[in-house]
């Protein structure tokens, strides 16, 4: 087992982290602010190789796997959560690379990696959010196209997007529940699509979350994502288990950046004639951060290594998935601690951090949702 | 054999101050390294300032005057004054790092076989030899340096030494260099020199700078006044927070990746005061910072602080700096 | 267009420096290490230069250790097609200005470019030297400070612009000829993915001094390093408003510091 870097993923890892730090830092706070998706970086990001790098090289990826793209999604999150998203501009693909056809592959998954469109993954409804298999938008069949109906709602690039991979019930009569499903990609410009954008998030609000309806949109059959009908549900899970990952960098990448801001602060903050990192207090808080940060760096790491060696574990990726979130909250948590009354006030980059951090308990497999996973396997 | 050479750069007409600072410090080790103090000029119709450099201690000064050196060419100025050198042959080499003396002083020293020790900030002697110190990692360090030949060639940061007159006995000497010209194989075409007549920073007196707190372009117009208040000798300067939001051009900015600056005076507005800008102002003798921000960390390092607004506080400084000076 | 890019690998600049025991070095220990930033103008120019000529071929030399292999790779991953890493740790470290210089030179010299470009200084001992002893050694004319640069079609010749004190100079000089990169010269670009994972096949001719048949020794030495003396904070001053904190500020300059 090698634990060192290759040359290329400690020059990827100084690219992302160079690029997050010169194109995020002056922006996010007012992207924050403004609630506005960064398009232009995101454009930047991708005319360097830096959005859809996972995509293999034949597809107009970098192939560096969702290994590599761990180590981008942490070193852009460290710098600011919200903008980090524009990595998601993928988002959605995932499915077309495990399940797709070869036709649907080279189509999709070379649009989004060659920056010419931005994806989102259309799975959560308005009354079902953790119980994937109560998604109850319909794809009815007529002819050569499908015709949907229904709502989807906090998706990811839903305003900003040019197509979606949209979870659908087109055998409503199946006998078992998880045979119901299928992926379909609907493009936004579909007459019939309407997106509205989320307003009033508590954090990541550079990102884009929007609601989305589907009043009779007509899709080609084609875009049946795999070709075959009801393999959605275990599509869905399959996608998840790869994007569950990639948020838990996220969580690496976001308790990373408090931590950094947080040990810059109490070196300079004096109280009662010295810095406050003397005390004994400050100076714990600060090793159970690095703690959190270093195990679940190693768990992220693990487990991307394993989806690119096409292992899955889902017990493993739940644990990373709980535990990353655990730890960006924490983290947030202390780092607003260590700031005291400046860590209030947004002058200081940790409030957001704070109001960001509590995503990666809510989104892509909520923490409740992991802990009955990991018990319910071990258990079984 | 003993003797120190001094380079006097000369720009727009007239000789620089710093070749006056290394004149006055070359006056002093020769005390202790024995010989004469020389200098050299080198120009077109530079024969007349040559005088000045003996109030501040040359013995000797060599003058090299003709159209063909006009223009600071370094093949052509790195021939004139090895020849010379090698006429007085001297134990120490000084020059000013000026952005020519840094360009010059190397050529030189490789075209007489040697090596040299750039932007000294201190010399001194131990033993008969050259003893130079200089800041290396952007000031966060000094290294106490020597040569390992003669001559022994030192450029020396500007306003590291003090401009002192101990006459000399100024002997003026021209001599005649016949260039190889088949060697310059370089030509100043034009120079476009600012309108403006204040010092560049890296030879100002007196500073007074602008940070992220200026809170856009048009307010630098008060840290202008506020330099026009102090002086001749002042000028404004820019952290890189100001240069990169567009505010100043980079040639303003100072810092690690900007210009090392000695000034006596320091005036930082509106700076939080980031180790690499610290790493480009460390050095100057006296540091004011005016920021609203009561834990910025510049403060750590000033010898003076205002914590107010900015804007609040430079405007009546700049009246108060015009009553005081009359 | 063939260039050369002399480039060094430094300690990023935000390195806390500490001196190491015997007092002739910094402590190595846990350092960032990366490509010097002016390197990365020099680079930036080559790539640059060679876009506009459309053809080229562009040689990265590096005088450092092992570690140094990163940073050329980087430059390697911005589009640079080739290096040559001089690898002697024993050199490197007693290595000044002359003796660096000499070991590049010897690598240049069988070389074939048009221009060979250096960052102006490096951040770690900013001598700023190297470019001038490079130019004696390998017999070119050297432009220092440059922020614009104009190559002729025929690439017999180059106008550049430099930085002097209180503006700019514009020369004309002949090619090839050394040019050492101002910050302003242009804006060094990330490297791609697809750059980085191209990187790994283009070739680093690994050498030693002694291959390269050097024998110098350095001109200078360092006897001893410190740090600066900590600077002391200073007063605050004090005042009902800021009108009278700007009054009690000038009293300060004029009567303690005696500034004014």
């Amino acid at each position: 087992m090698d634990f060192e870097f290759s040359d290329e993923i400690k020059m990827l890892r100084k690219t992302a982290g160079d690029f997050a730090k010169n194109e995020f830092e002056p922006v996010a706070q007012d992207l924050d602010r403004e609630e506005k998706y960064p398009r232009d970086v995101w454009k930047k990001a991708s005319g360097l190789g830096l959005i859809g790098a996972w995509i293999p090289e034949e597809y107009g990826g970098s192939g560096v796997g969702f290994f590599g793209n761990a180590i981008i999604t942490e070193e852009f999150s460290r710098v600011d959560l919200g903008m980090s998203l524009i990595i998601a501009g993928t988002f959605g693909c995932e499915a077309i690379y495990w399940a797709g056809t070869e036709e649907q592959k080279k189509k999709y998954l070379s649009l989004v990696s060659h920056g010419e469109a931005i994806s989102a993954g259309a799975f959560t409804e308005p009354d079902a959010g953790t119980d994937v298999a109560g998604a109850r938008t319909r794809a009815v069949k007529d002819g050569d196209e499908y015709v949907i109906n229904g709502n989807k709602m906090f998706i990811t690039n839903g305003d900003v997007c040019d197509f979606m991979v949209t979870l659908c019930v087109t055998n409503p009569d199946a006998e078992k529940r998880y045979k119901k499903h299928s992926l379909i990609i609907v493009e936004s410009d579909r007459p019939g699509v309407t997106a509205t954008k989320i307003h009033g998030k508590m954090g990541i609000r550079a990102s884009d979350t929007a609601e989305i309806s589907f009043e009779d949109v007509r899709v080609p059959v084609s875009n049946l994502v795999g070709d075959v009908e009801g393999q959605g549900f275990y599509q869905a899970m399959q996608f998840f288990d790869t994007t569950r990952i990639m948020v838990s960098a996220q969580g690496v990448g976001l308790a990373q950046g408090a931590l950094d801001k947080a040990i810059q602060y109490v070196k300079e903050r004096k109280a009662f004639g010295v810095p406050i990192a003397s005390f004994q207090i400050t100076q714990q808080k600060i090793a159970e951060m690095a703690m959190r940060v270093e195990a679940t760096r190693n768990l992220v790491y693990k487990s991307a290594w394993y989806l690119d060696n096409h292992k899955v574990d889902p017990i493993l990726n739940s644990i990373t998935k709980y535990y990353a979130g655990e730890t960006a909250v924490f983290c947030a948590n202390y780092a607003v601690e260590l700031h005291g009354g400046y860590g209030y006030i947004d002058e200081y980059d940790v409030q957001r951090f704070y109001r960001d951090a509590k995503i990666l308990q809510l989104y892509e497999g909520t923490k409740e949702a992991e802990v009955l996973t990991i018990a319910r396997r071990l258990l079984a | 054999m003993p003797g120190i050479l001094i380079y006097a750069e000369v720009q727009k007409g007239e000789i620089k101050k710093g070749a006056f600072e290394i004149t006055s410090k070359a006056k002093q080790l020769a005390g202790d390294v024995g010989g004469e103090v020389a200098a050299c000029i080198i120009g077109k119709d530079v024969e007349g300032l040559a005088s000045e450099l003996a109030k501040y201690g040359a013995d000797k000064i060599f003058v090299v005057d003709g159209p063909e050196f006009e223009n600071y060419v370094p093949e052509a100025y790195v021939q004139a004054f090895a020849q010379v050198a090698s006429q007085f042959n001297p134990s120490i080499i000084l020059t000013s790092a000026s952005a020519q003396g840094k360009d010059f002083t190397p050529a030189l020293a490789a075209r007489l076989k040697v090596g040299s020790i750039s932007d000294c900030v201190d010399l001194s002697v131990s033993g008969g030899k050259l003893v130079a110190k200089r800041p290396m990692y952007a000031g966060k360090a000094y290294a106490m340096v020597e040569a390992v030949k003669e001559p022994q060639i030192a450029s020396v940061r500007p306003n590291s030494f003090a401009i002192e007159e101990t006459a000399g006995a100024g002997a003026v000497e021209k001599v005649s260099v016949s260039l190889d010209t088949s060697k310059i194989r370089m030509e100043v075409k034009s120079l476009e020199l600012a309108a403006s007549e204040e010092p560049d920073q890296t030879e100002a007196e007196i500073i007074v700078s602008g940070g992220r707190g200026m809170k856009g372009p048009e307010n630098f117009k008060i840290l202008e006044d506020l330099a026009h208040a102090f002086g001749p000798t002042a000028t404004t300067g820019a952290s890189r927070a100001a240069v990169d939001a567009g505010w100043r051009d980079h040639s303003y900015q100072v810092g690690q990746t900007g210009k090392t600056v000695s000034p006596n005076l320091y005036v930082a507005c509106g700076i939080s005061g980031a180790i690499q800008h610290l790493a480009g102002m460390g050095t100057s003798k006296v540091i004011v910072a005016i920021n609203k921000d009561p834990e910025a960390p510049i403060f750590t390092k000033a010898d003076y602080g205002v914590v107010d607004d900015l804007f609040k506080v430079v405007p009546p400084l700049t009246e108060e700096v015009k009553k005081i000076k009359g | 267009m063939n260039t050369v890019v002399c480039m060094k690998q430094v300690p990023d600049t935000e390195t806390l420096i500490k001196i190491n025991p015997e007092g002739t070095g910094i402590v190595t220990e846990g350092i960032k290490w990366v490509m010097c930033p002016y390197d990365e103008y020099a680079v930036e120019e080559a790539l640059q230069q060679k876009e506009k000529f459309k053809a080229g071929k562009i040689t990265i030399v590096s005088l450092g250790p092992d570690r140094a292999i990163e940073a050329i790779r980087t430059g390697l991953a911005m589009g640079a097609d080739t290096a040559v890493h001089i690898n002697d740790a024993a050199f490197y470290e007693k290595a000044d200005p002359y003796a660096t210089a000499a070991a590049l030179a010897a690598a240049i010299k069988d070389l074939e470019y048009d221009a060979i470009f250096c960052g102006k200084q490096a951040i770690d001992d900013d001598s700023g030297q190297v470019p001038a002893i490079l130019g004696e050694l390998l017999g070119l004319p050297v432009v220092t400070l440059v922020v614009k640069l104009e190559v002729s079609e025929d690439k017999s010749k180059a106008v550049a612009t430099r930085e002097i004190e209180g503006g700019h100079a514009v020369v004309e000089v002949s090619l090839p000829a050394i040019f050492s990169a101002q910050k302003g010269l242009n804006e060094p670009r990330y490297a791609s993915l697809p750059g980085i994972m191209k990187a790994k096949k283009k070739p680093v001719d690994v050498r030693t001094v002694s291959d390269l048949g050097v024998s110098v020794e350095p001109m200078t030495v360092i006897k001893e390093m410190s740090l600066p003396p900590a600077r002391q904070a200073g007063k605050i001053l004090e005042g009902e408003d800021a009108v009278e904190k700007a009054k009690a500020l000038a009293k300060a300059l004029h009567e303690e510091a005696k500034l004014i």
